[in-house]
């Protein structure tokens, strides 16, 4: 029975181990979205705000939607996120004190380099319409994040009804319900049309064949708010502290710090709060 | 092929730097890994050898459930583990979440079915071997199954190597759990996952390579030590 409690033994100093460092470390949990976290901006961004603070960032990177519902549950102190009308929601229905916006970029729609569909231009709902109507292969999120749901919006305005035209959605159009990055190999390795935020593009490396096909209409406007989550709702949520990052990422040092983060010489967000 | 040979290359120049972060994040895989197989043996083992020599209603269903629950999938013990350490769930206020406690706690419930049930195995076929002369010992059933278990002791390292091989492997339950934050609860799969989300496909190959070779060593570790051991005790 030695064995039996030499391995209580270290179980007990391994769990305790990573606990104890915890309790000593100041850190509020930020829930964002993938495209925040894999484009790398909070890794430029956090070093400097924990700096200024002592406060560390715990960021768990979702989909918009998901990053929303894990703050309904009461699992993170503040949500960075990019879906206007969902934050807005989330706050209306008190889960959130107060929808602060930070920073914008925009969404892209990334294609063949050939260009099959001839969709090249500065119209995102010509765009797409045009790969609907040539049946080009198009990847979709699928997942509820904010590029998806910004997807969905741009479909409806071309006038593509996706479910109806289950006939035409079933070969060209693919629901692959994951984030970014595993949407973007997909379609890299698919050859296929699909709509990105411009800041996770700049940071991909595995682009095959893909480039820019649209960019620059004023539609494709991605923005980013910031909102605490409503101590009222969850007794444990780190007011004082999340409402510190808040105001940090407003402020001329925060949003400064936001248009100094560059891949390649090209500015990937840019700061508007107000 | 040269996209593999350059991850190779790649995993070799990142193993000669000595990356301060790699090392973090491969000391943090081992620690939550070996942590939930420490426990899962803990609870495992006694309970394999139960459903070996018992004898009480249930057991028959009891031995298929175990054997089924090897099949698991991942992300379902995380999305469990999740809504229990949640705070809105019933262990909420523990804010045990997002820590690598949550990440042990979630492999442990993976991998105890897989040590309890290949324990069973192991035992039943010793307990097949010596249960005359157990018996004739006047040995309890208890009794009699904490001996097998003590007897087979260098069997059941390999159940033990089984379960940590499936824990140190899954990124489904620890990505729900732990949530990938940096410095905190990354680990080898989570981060081989994002670096392939950024479509960074060397590098992630390159630290599956590294994964690989680490439980390479491990198991080859255990190996010496089950040689050593059975030559000095067995």
């Amino acid at each position: 029975m030695t064995a039996l409690r030499f391995l209580l033994t270290a179980l007990v100093v391994a769990m305790a181990q990573p606990s104890g460092a915890q309790a000593q470390q100041r850190f509020i949990t930020v829930a964002s979205t993938t495209s925040t976290e894999q484009s790398g901006l909070f890794g430029h961004l956090l070093p400097a705000f924990e700096k200024a603070s002592g406060i560390r960032v715990r960021v768990v990177a979702l989909g918009t939607g998901q990053a929303l519902d894990l703050a309904r549950r009461g699992d993170a102190d503040v949500v960075f996120v990019h879906d206007p009308a969902a934050e807005e929601k989330f706050v209306a229905e008190a889960f959130g004190v107060k929808r602060q916006q930070v920073m914008y970029n925009d969404f892209i729609l990334v294609g063949p380099k050939a260009d099959p569909a001839k969709a090249a231009g500065q119209d995102i709902l010509e765009g797409l319409r045009r790969v609907a109507t040539t049946q080009a292969p198009f990847v979709s999120r699928g997942d509820k994040s904010g590029t998806h749901t910004a997807e969905l919006r741009y479909w409806k305005a071309a006038g593509v009804d996706l479910a109806t035209a289950s006939g035409i959605r079933g070969p060209w159009y693919r629901d692959t319900g994951s984030g970014m990055g595993p949407a973007l190999n997909t379609a890299a390795s698919m050859n296929a049309y699909i709509l990105a935020d411009r800041g996770t593009w700049l940071n991909f490396r595995n682009r095959g064949e893909l480039g820019i096909v649209v960019a620059g209409d004023q539609a494709l406007f991605n923005q980013y708010g910031v909102i605490l989550v409503n101590p009222a709702k969850h007794a444990h949520v780190k007011a004082a502290d999340g409402q510190k990052f808040i105001d940090w990422i407003v402020s001329p040092a925060g949003q400064q710090a936001i248009a100094a983060y560059r891949i390649g010489g090209e500015q990937l967000f840019f700061p508007n709060a107000r | 092929m040269s996209e593999i040979a350059q991850s190779l290359a790649l995993a070799g120049e990142l193993v000669a730097a000595g990356d301060a972060k790699l090392a973090e994040i491969v000391w943090l895989s081992l620690k939550v890994s070996l942590s939930a197989t420490a426990l899962s043996c803990v609870l495992g083992m006694p309970l394999g050898a139960l459903l070996a020599v018992g004898r009480f209603p249930g057991r028959h269903s009891l031995i298929v459930l175990f054997n089924g629950l090897m099949g698991l999938p991942p992300v379902v013990v995380g999305l469990l583990v999740y809504l229990l350490l949640s705070r809105a769930g019933p262990l909420g206020q523990f804010g045990l979440l997002f820590t690598p406690a949550a990440m042990i706690i979630a492999q442990t419930v993976l991998i105890t079915p897989i040590i309890a049930a290949l324990t069973r195995q192991v035992i039943e076929d010793e307990w097949r071997e010596y249960r005359e002369q157990l018996r004739s010992l006047g040995a309890s059933r208890m009794r009699a199954g904490r001996t097998l278990l003590w007897n087979a002791r260098f069997s059941l390292t390999t159940a033990g190597l089984a379960g940590f091989g499936r824990a140190v492997a899954e990124v489904g339950a620890v990505m729900i759990v732990g949530g990938n934050i940096d410095g905190v609860t990354r680990v080898m799969t989570t981060t081989i996952a994002l670096e392939t989300s950024k479509g960074d496909l060397p590098l992630a190959l390159a630290l599956g390579a590294i994964l690989v070779a680490v439980v390479l060593v491990i198991n080859t570790g255990a190996f010496i030590l089950r040689q050593w051991a059975e030559r000095r005790w067995g």
